[in-house]
């Protein structure tokens, strides 16, 4: 029995469902999961969202997602995005993607639907690895970075530079709200859930193309503890993934502004 | 209604938009554009959705995104954007979404070149994606079968929920006849419950993937899928049958190349000779049971494509060396004309008659002396 002065401030996002998900320890996959999840029910669309899932460590993202929710082939989201929503405008229609799915597999489709304004969102889980097939090198992989298929480090001579996606993206006029945002710690992920309820917004009042960046740990990969994968998210990743707005449309400036 | 003189290709895009075409997601190729050309202006023009695709690759996954609405959705390309969506025709198949495809087809391997042909048979009606699925494959021989096939296309899809094409060929594409335009049908207000963003039976939602993590439940899911595909074998064979009553040899050809078989058929009647057409509108599910009963007693039969003899396989397969078999083909963009039809026609009546004749390696070496090897 609750005493009536005890007040529930924390509990399970209706947007889920009562399943433990797949992901590691430590992992911010839960996180961002859980954030998107809030922001839904808090903005009353649980009901009237369409997801897209990736291929990668968030493959079974629907699982967990407890509304309507497709499954895309490798890099192919933002594409199926389109589809759903050019046939269902009135539906909030967002896709979650990792590195490797969007800034490798899918960079053709990523741009195009920035581009192209399409009114969805797109929440890009950066965390400088393929996560699900177990740590080889991504776009995102930092150089001189120790990954399955960069042993001795990424060598920029020959296996190339990260992509700064969120930079990139912002460079589209069709993209209305591109940000990088961090879930490292607690301040940051506040800052993050902000922006991705802007995201939303935008996106609900046809405002265009929005994408949020989320810097993420993947502590098995990194063969680091949770803790210390934290720590290496801020120490390393954030110098070369500086956390910003890289393009805030006068319009969604006037929609924040206007709370 | 009146006839109207229209080219194959806007034929099938005025087509699909009056039988309730929602979307449509596409990317110029030659010789199709004219179609993704006509549904830009059209499909604005009454509200509905059209997207020129960054790619086919694009396009295709549109399609994915638009079938799981269950709302009609279509795409068009030719051979290579075909083959550059095999990747999502096998996703759409493993799904179990209703979208329509058309193909028209035109001479390869690789970029090939623009020219009419039939040398994508074995990829659309074989499968050339990943994984085992069917799709239903309609080859229209005329402007207009291209027109009521374009209808039935999106009925079976949506019957079956699978992938229906439209098998052409720049010909069939660029040519202008005169059609019957179908009247406007009233597009599907209410998708189906299974659909994303539909109406659920309560406490249910919509989630349409093409994965089975579980081998156990993917083999599941794929004899679901071959038990409707057996279904559709019994269900949906079309064919037409030119002459065959008293036919002592047939013709089996498809799309433009059985239409110029009819030509040759028709002239060999005209000299008494007792050929007949069969030519099957469904190449897949092929016409077993047809062709079956159709080859017993006959004296042979002759397969003519523009192709280097994909369908012969089918066709030999059924006929099981009990009946003589001949095979003219032409490849690489060329069409054959009617004289040399007639001449393998000829040639089947009096040529050897050893049911275990190498008909494509007779042919090809034939083609050698014809065309040559380049060498």
């Amino acid at each position: 029995m609750l005493d009536s002065d005890v007040k529930l401030i924390y509990e399970r996002p209706h947007g889920f469902t009562d399943v433990t998900t797949h992901y590691c320890p430590g992992c911010t996959h839960g996180v961002a999961h859980r954030l998107i999840a809030e922001v839904l029910e808090e903005m009353g669309e649980l009901d009237n969202t369409i997801g897209v899932a990736p291929v990668g460590c968030s493959v079974f993202a629907y699982n967990y997602f407890d509304f309507d929710f497709v499954e895309a082939a490798h890099g192919r989201a933002p594409a199926m995005a389109t589809g759903i929503k050019r046939t269902l405008p009135n539906k909030m229609v967002f896709t979650y993607q990792g590195d490797g799915d969007l800034a490798s597999m899918g960079m053709g489709e990523i741009i195009a639907a920035a581009a192209r304004g399409e009114q969805i969102t797109v929440f890009f889980i950066n965390n400088t690895n393929y996560g699900m097939t177990g740590g080889q090198m991504a776009p995102t992989t930092l150089p001189g970075q120790k990954t399955s298929s960069s042993p001795l480090g990424r060598d920029v001579e020959t296996q190339g530079y990260p992509i700064r996606t969120a930079e990139l993206m912002s460079s589209l006029d069709g993209a209305s709200f591109v940000v990088r945002r961090s879930l490292h710690d607690a301040r940051n992920i506040r800052n993050a859930k902000k922006a991705i309820r802007t995201a939303f917004e935008v996106q609900k009042h046809g405002m265009g193309f929005s994408f949020i960046e989320l810097l993420s740990t993947c502590p098995t990969n990194w063969g680091l503890t949770p803790v210390k994968a934290r720590d290496w998210l801020r120490e390393y990743m954030i110098p070369q993934y500086p956390i910003g707005d890289f393009k805030v449309s006068s319009a969604v400036e006037e929609l924040v502004k206007g709370g | 209604m009146a006839l109207e003189l229209i080219k194959g290709n806007v034929a099938v895009a005025e087509t699909a938009l009056r039988v309730g075409l929602v979307s449509y997601f596409g990317y110029p190729i030659t010789p199709q554009t004219e179609l993704l050309e006509h549904l830009s202006a059209r499909m604005p023009e009454i509200g509905r959705a059209f997207v020129q695709a960054e790619s086919e690759l694009g396009a295709i996954n549109m399609v994915y995104g638009a079938a799981c609405t269950g709302m009609r959705t279509m795409t068009s390309s030719s051979s290579p954007g075909v083959s550059l969506m095999q990747e999502g025709i096998s996703y759409i198949a493993g799904t179990e979404l209703p979208a329509v495809i058309v193909n028209v087809v035109r001479g390869g391997p690789g970029l090939g070149n623009i020219a009419p042909s039939q040398a994508d048979y074995t990829q659309m009606v074989h499968g050339g994606g990943h994984g085992e699925y069917h799709l239903i494959v309609l080859a229209p021989a005329s402007v207009q079968e291209a027109v009521d096939l374009t209808a039935l296309a999106f009925d079976l899809a949506e019957k079956y929920r699978m992938v229906a094409c439209l098998l052409m060929d720049g010909y069939l594409g660029q040519m202008m006849e005169p059609v019957e335009l179908p009247p406007f049908a009233p597009i599907r207000t209410q998708a189906p419950s299974w659909a994303v963003g539909a109406k659920h039976p309560e406490g249910e939602r919509a989630v349409l993937t093409s994965i089975n993590i579980s081998p156990p439940m993917q083999e599941i899911f794929n004899v679901k899928m071959m038990s409707r595909w057996e279904q559709i074998e019994k269900d949906e064979v079309r064919y037409k049958g030119y002459y065959l009553d008293d036919a002592e040899y047939v013709v089996v050809g498809y799309g433009t190349a059985g239409r110029i078989a009819l030509t040759s058929v028709r002239a060999a009647r005209a000299k008494g000779i007792k050929v007949g057409l069969l030519r099957p509108i469904t190449v897949s599910p092929f016409p077993v049971e047809v062709l079956d009963k159709l080859v017993s007693g006959k004296k042979g039969v002759l397969v003519v494509e523009m192709n280097n003899g994909q369908m012969l396989d089918d066709v030999s397969a059924v006929v099981a060396k009990r009946v003589l078999i001949h095979f003219y083909g032409r490849m690489g963009g060329m069409v054959p004309y009617p004289d040399e039809i007639d001449a393998a026609i000829d040639e089947m009546i009096h040529g050897d008659h050893d049911v275990n004749r190498d008909a494509r390696g007779i042919w090809l070496a034939k083609m050698r002396e014809l065309v040559g090897t380049g060498a």
